[in-house]
């Protein structure tokens, strides 16, 4: 094959291939008992992209009841209580219901076994099964909700946790129920990582979001049973009185800080991790390069899985940890920021003379970029034992972590959405809106959290509902960039679902991508593929097109 | 193999690789066990160690005999479940699935000794936190041995009754035949999770009758 540079060819898969496959997953069964007993991968794929979208506007309405609540320094529409649950729930629905379930769940699902050539995932019943634990523990937490809510943050600290009035246990016993389902996912993908990888595919040929789902799954499998029975601990503590985390009764609530940070500290990195093997996807994809240090950013993927398992004492720098304990998690904690930038400078060189097309996609690869730095670099500040107890529950805090969840793990998700949206569904979207989105996203996210720095660092606490007048200018400056923030998800949204009805055949490959999971139809056939592709060379493999460059 | 070949999923190039998918996913669940009730013998190593000495004494307060006899018969059980998979394998199916039954009956046994145990506690009142009202030890941490050890015991007898739940679905399909040499992989797995139970008795009975 002797392509010109100028143009990209099609895959060899593809020559001839339909532009629309009239017969595809979506259709070769009908009604809604076919979805609701679905073992298909892919539309148990696409059935996390419906519930985890809807968590994601529920958490955005909470995001913004909170934004709106802080437009002026006294009570503005609601009480105090009122405030403390609005943040709880806000924090419980992202964590569990969005940010957790969502790139694996969604992306994950569909593309992990089309990525490696398999025909599903190694257990079906199981993948099902994760949905349906998905929907018993948001419909158990939305029973609390209703009732009341809590007001603990998202984290529970004991022993407020236990002496509260409002209804905690079923959010605890909703999110015991969701890290089942995460359970299952993960110890899904292993499973099917390790058993059934097509003829070709050697654990070092695979794409690199493969690798980030591996990495993630371990946490998944590893840490998200201590959360459990941690959360059952307090859940019990609740409502029989046992008093494990009582100090009156001899117990130690900093257990629950070590105990419940275990997982969730580990849990950022379940957030994140999936977000930059997608990243690594699209990039390699628009920059039409191979994905430079291949080997480089799959093992830097279990390396954050691995060391994140040893970081949680920073959490606790104030919590009565001894200094020597909190000089080593600190410095554990730096080396999260080795191997990320380990990702950056390998992803910067993959850009490095690419011939990059801006697309929808990539924006938000670029936006992430931004956002990842920008967090990652506030995060080694903050994992200064010094710097830290000068920032502790501070809005510095709030917006680092929001530039790492929201910057990074939202922006992942956009981009993998934007990105294999055509592969998914068949369609395409409009370009032009694509970008408006994109664009109305990055400028509104900079607007809402660049100022909680600067509030953060002038020593605004978090979770409280009113502040001094000092603090307003730059609380109406994030409110402003949040409503923004909201438009610009809203554009998405109604710019994809359009595409659905408006948007014209997207073709099997529309990036050109060399990406394994190219290689099927759009969208593709209950099976997987009509005949089975081949896997001649690398993923994102375009040596071909950049002759005189060499690869790398 | 036609029957074998019956039980391969459509997804799975064999049967060989499907078995072995399922042996590592049991494994990882196996892990996750062990990772949930880490988080009980971490309270445990903590609590131990604030507090030695009422420790010591509350578990002075559980009778030593009923442990070692509970010890014996999760022993037992676990030989007899490894045998149910070996008779399995050579396709004898009835005394396969006469040993999953004996084995739930150990379970039963374990069960019984547990709930006699259980009810000399509630008469005496070496009860969790606030419940607890046994005069004869009055020492701070004394209710503490008792909130570990009834949470680690409780939640250990769930997973007792949860695999006895499992073996008697497997004892009734060993009897009807439905597994037998090249298939024996539920049988297989249902074991590997009895061990475990096991295992972590094994583990709890030092530390809390013991030491």
């Amino acid at each position: 094959m002797s392509p010109s540079p100028a143009s990209i060819p099609p895959a060899p898969a593809d020559a001839g291939a339909p532009l629309y496959l009239e017969r595809n997953y979506l259709n070769a069964r009908r009604g809604l008992w076919s979805w609701l007993t679905t073992l298909d991968h892919k539309r148990i794929g696409v059935m996390y992209l419906v519930l985890t979208s809807a968590a994601l506007f529920l958490g955005g309405i909470f995001a913004m009841l909170l934004r709106i609540e802080l437009l002026t320094p006294g009570p503005t529409i609601m009480s105090a209580l009122a405030y403390n649950r609005t943040f709880t729930l806000h924090g419980v629905v992202m964590i569990f219901l969005f940010m957790i379930p969502a790139i694996p769940g969604i992306f994950g699902n569909f593309f992990l076994p089309l990525m490696i050539g398999a025909r599903d995932v190694a257990f079906p019943r199981l993948n099902l099964l994760s949905v349906y634990l998905y929907l018993t523990g948001a419909a158990i937490a939305l029973y609390g909700m209703i009732h009341g809510g809590a007001d603990t943050g998202w984290t529970f600290y004991t022993p407020y946790s236990t002496t509260t009035v409002t209804m905690v246990w079923p959010i605890l016993l909703g999110a015991f129920v969701l890290g089942m389902g995460s359970i299952v996912t993960g110890l899904n993908f292993i499973v099917t990582v390790h058993t059934l990888r097509a003829p070709g595919i050697g654990f070092m040929r695979m794409p690199l979001f493969v690798w980030a789902l591996y990495a993630t799954s371990i946490i998944q499998v590893l840490a998200t049973p201590v959360l459990g029975i941690t959360l059952l601990l307090v859940a019990v503590e609740n409502v029989f009185g046992f008093g494990i985390f009582d100090p009156a009764r001899g117990g130690d609530p900093v257990l629950f800080q070590h105990m419940f940070w275990f997982y969730s500290h580990p849990a950022v990195y379940i957030m994140i991790l999936p977000a930059m093997g997608a990243i690594t996807e699209v990039l390699s994809a628009f920059a039409r390069k191979n994905t430079f240090g291949y080997r480089a950013v799959a093992f830097s993927s279990l390396g954050i899985a691995f060391v994140g398992f040893f970081t949680w004492g920073h959490h606790l720098f104030t919590s009565g940890q001894s200094t020597v304990d909190a000089g080593i998690f600190g410095v554990l904690s730096m080396f999260v920021g080795i191997f990320t930038a380990i990702k950056i400078f390998n992803w910067t060189a993959t850009l490095y003379r690419g011939s990059i097309a801006i697309r929808t996609p990539f924006i938000y690869v670029i936006a992430f970029l931004f956002f990842l730095l920008f967090g990652g670099m506030t995060g080694i500040a903050l994992a200064t034992v010094a710097l830290d107890v000068h920032w502790q529950d501070t809005y510095f805090v709030v917006a680092h972590f929001h530039f790492i969840m929201v910057g990074g793990t939202v922006a992942g998700f956009l981009a993998a959405l934007t990105y294999w949206w055509p592969k998914m569904f068949g369609k395409s979207y409009s370009e032009r809106w694509g970008i408006v989105g994109a664009t109305l996203i990055f400028l509104g996210f900079n607007f809402t959290f660049i100022p909680q720095f600067l509030l953060g660092n002038e020593g605004m606490p978090r979770r409280y509902y009113s502040y001094p007048v000092r603090f307003w200018p730059l609380n109406v400056a994030s409110t402003a960039g949040a409503s923004v923030l909201a438009l610009g998800f809203l554009v998405v949204l109604a710019t994809l679902l359009l595409s659905l009805k408006y948007g014209k055949p997207a073709g099997p490959n529309p990036w050109g991508s060399r990406g394994y999971e190219w290689k099927t139809l759009s969208p593709p056939p209950e099976g997987n593929f009509l005949t089975q592709p081949t896997y001649p060379r690398m993923p994102h493999d375009y040596d071909d097109l950049n002759p005189g460059r060499g690869g790398h | 193999m036609p029957a074998a070949e019956s039980h391969v999923a459509h997804h799975f190039p064999d049967l060989e690789v499907q078995s072995h998918a399922a042996r590592l996913g049991m494994w990882l669940f196996l892990a996750t066990e062990v990772l949930l009730f880490g988080g009980l013998f971490t309270a445990y190593a903590l609590y131990r160690m604030l507090y030695p000495s009422a420790f010591h004494g509350a578990s002075r307060l559980i009778e030593t005999s009923m442990g070692a006899l509970n010890t014996v018969v999760l022993i037992t059980s676990s030989l007899t479940v490894a045998l149910a998979f070996h008779y399995s394998r050579q396709s004898r199916n009835r005394l396969a699935a006469l040993l999953l039954v004996a084995t739930i009956g150990l379970g039963f046994v374990f069960l019984g000794v547990k709930a006699v145990e259980y009810a000399h506690h509630f008469r005496e009142g070496h009860l969790p936190g606030r419940f607890y009202r046994y005069a004869g030890l009055q020492v701070p941490g004394a209710s503490m041995f008792f909130t570990v050890y009834f949470l680690m015991t409780g939640l250990h007898g769930i997973h007792v009754i949860i695999g006895m739940g499992v073996l008697t679905w497997l004892a009734v399909g060993a009897w009807r035949g439905s597994y037998g040499g090249d298939y024996t992989t539920p049988i297989e797995l249902g074991g590997m999770y009895w061990h475990l139970v096991d295992l972590i008795w094994i583990f709890l009975f030092p530390l809390l009758y013991l030491i």
